[in-house]
């Protein structure tokens, strides 16, 4: 029997405004526990919650981002439950009116396209964290608490697991480029709940799903929905039926395990939140975020292909990341040749970054530096090799010039003073013009090296190769 | 009519759960009929036509005043946050094991 999978995926994002979505407190992490808070956070009775205009405003970027349809008139609901990590014993989150519904992107997974829809996009409130520890009690650090989020809610179209990893990857890609959030799973700016069932070929009702949850990377989130799928697959050919169950990634053996079984669906008693009145979205502030909107990933890649000549490829690649695809523009801005700084930010730049574990903000590397690093090696100041040494500097946040200059690395292209050194080299090595003219090829490398070595690396490789060759074709 | 709106004991009992209340046999039966009261109360407003009606989701006709994203800190208030906590600890608030109930 073959199976069709269905995954769905609900991703909340951590939005970066100043302040926290109903609380003038500062959105900031790192911080001592609990000094980011005050009274509304905390829950205080007769405190009243204010809706903070960026949050809103960033919240429809999102939308736009995700072609979403803005809803003008909305409102804000309560989610009751209750948790340490949440005071109010309640979440002001939005649930029969989102902000936005009805969006798309469109994701490439092995060269197809598709478009995957977006059911919803609502923002709420983040709580608070708890840690716990063996002496019987847990620790609240509230600082998190109030800070704004986004909930993006998939249509059930994601039909494998490598196209919910490209979904994640685009959806990621995109808000990045909106500049509203970090986005970082590592950090928890971006946290990815998914569900999946399957059913039979042909079957019209969907089949049981299960839920994963708090899957700590995208790789984690295919695997986990790689081993689910089998999972599923299993106990299905061998007549079982499926529990409508939560389970978690296990990162060292590669499984899926169980958490608990959901025996009734979640009860949180929403209905509209009292304390604060409706929100009015009117056209002029709509248009207002819609022309203001930062550049998308797709005008980027366009800009690439079409003025600066770049490959598809090279333009898909550049603009993975908003920082790799900044760094690119304001490199490119020193009038250095785009498709040598797209090269460079592909090679050495990524492994670099690759090697180090770091993302490019957070490296001494800058588009100025690599610039002129490349215009060196453009004028033939620095050879190649020599590049690499000068690389390894302004990783390090060294002045290329500068450094070139102290460590007297400039290259010597002068063919009069090659030419005599070449010479010196020929006469003390009269073997190996010999054994070059009788066809030995590790000859002429010999001879190479050896004026490199008397000019101590500093010969331009180029000039003497070919002062060389006719040099050798005198003798 | 009323017999569509009774709640059953069973209902009490979960909501009592959900809002972490325990109630007894006698607890339970009084406020599944108060429920009931409440419910058939409720009701005369299903015998309104409302198809030409908007949902009210708020009773103030007034739209929502939206705050410009400035962050205030204030030191003071929140040192006297943690200091009206029942137990603080490293400056975290110190509560009662919740690991048995984590996942919400």
């Amino acid at each position: 029997m073959n199976f069709e999978t269905t995954i769905g995926l609900e991703v909340h994002v951590e939005l970066k405004n100043n302040s926290k979505i109903f609380s003038p407190a500062p959105v900031r992490f790192g911080d001592d526990p609990n000094i980011n808070t005050n009274v509304i956070d905390w829950g205080y009775p007769g405190v009243l919650p204010t809706p903070n205009k960026g949050v809103i405003e960033y919240g429809m970027r999102a939308a736009v981002a995700l072609h979403a349809k803005i809803n003008q008139h909305t409102h804000f609901d309560r989610k009751n439950y209750f948790y340490p990590d949440n005071p109010k014993a309640y979440q002001i989150t939005q649930s029969d009116i989102p902000l936005a519904e009805n969006g798309w992107i469109e994701i490439n997974t092995n060269g197809n396209y598709k478009k995957i829809g977006i059911s919803e996009m609502h923002i709420e409130e983040d709580a608070g964290k708890n840690s716990h520890s063996d002496n019987g009690y847990s620790y609240v650090d509230l600082n998190r608490q109030g800070t704004a989020l986004i909930e993006i809610v998939s249509k059930p179209d994601i039909s494998s697991p490598e196209e919910a990893y490209d979904f994640l990857r685009t959806l990621r890609q995109r808000i990045q480029f909106t500049g509203i959030s970090d986005v970082k799973m590592a950090e928890g700016s971006m946290r990815v709940d998914v569900n999946i069932s399957i059913r039979p070929f042909g079957q019209e009702k969907y089949g049981t799903k299960t839920e994963l949850k708090n899957i700590n990377s995208f790789n984690f989130v295919r695997k986990g929905l790689e081993f689910e799928e089998k999972r599923q697959q299993q106990i299905l050919l061998r007549g079982g039926t499926i529990r409508p169950e939560t389970r978690r990634y296990d990162e060292n053996t590669g499984e899926t395990v169980l958490m608990r079984v959901k025996e009734n669906s979640e009860d949180y008693r929403y209905f509209p939140e009292p304390d604060i009145p409706d929100v009015d979205i009117s056209d002029d502030w709509l248009n207002s975020v819609i022309s203001s909107m930062p550049e998308m990933p797709e005008a980027r890649r366009k800009h690439y292909v079409d003025d600066l000549g770049l490959t598809d490829y090279d333009a898909m690649v550049l603009t993975q990341t908003k920082e790799m695809s900044d760094f690119f523009d304001e490199t490119v801005s020193f009038e250095v040749d785009p498709k040598l700084v797209s090269n460079y930010l592909q090679g050495d730049v990524n492994a670099y970054l690759n090697d180090k574990q770091v993302d490019l903000q957070d490296t001494k590397l800058t588009p100025k530096h690599l610039a002129d690093m490349i215009k060196l090696l453009m004028n033939e100041t620095i050879s190649s090799k020599m590049a690499k040494k000068v690389f390894k500097a302004i990783t390090n946040g060294e002045d290329p010039n500068e450094y070139v200059k102290k460590n007297n690395l400039s290259q010597i292209s002068d063919t009069n003073q090659l030419s005599e050194i070449i010479n010196n080299v020929l006469n003390d090595n009269e073997q190996s013009i010999i054994d070059y003219h009788n066809g030995k090829d590790r000859a002429l490398g010999f001879l190479v090296g050896q004026v490199m070595k008397l000019t101590h690396g500093q010969a331009n490789p180029k000039i003497v190769n070919k002062l060389l060759l006719d040099e050798l074709s005198k003798r | 009519m009323s017999d569509l709106n009774s709640i059953s004991d069973e209902e009490v009992k979960h909501i009592a759960e959900l809002a972490k209340l325990s109630l007894n046999e006698e607890e339970t039966k009084k406020y599944s009929s108060e429920l009931t009261n409440i419910l058939n109360m409720i009701d005369s407003l299903n015998k309104v036509n409302t198809d030409d009606v908007k949902p009210t989701t708020n009773m103030s006709n007034e739209l929502a005043r939206l705050r410009e994203d400035k962050a205030v800190i204030n030191k003071g208030e929140c040192e006297a946050l943690l200091n009206n906590a029942p137990e603080i600890e490293n400056g975290f608030i110190k509560v009662p094991s919740i690991i048995n109930e984590e996942e919400k």
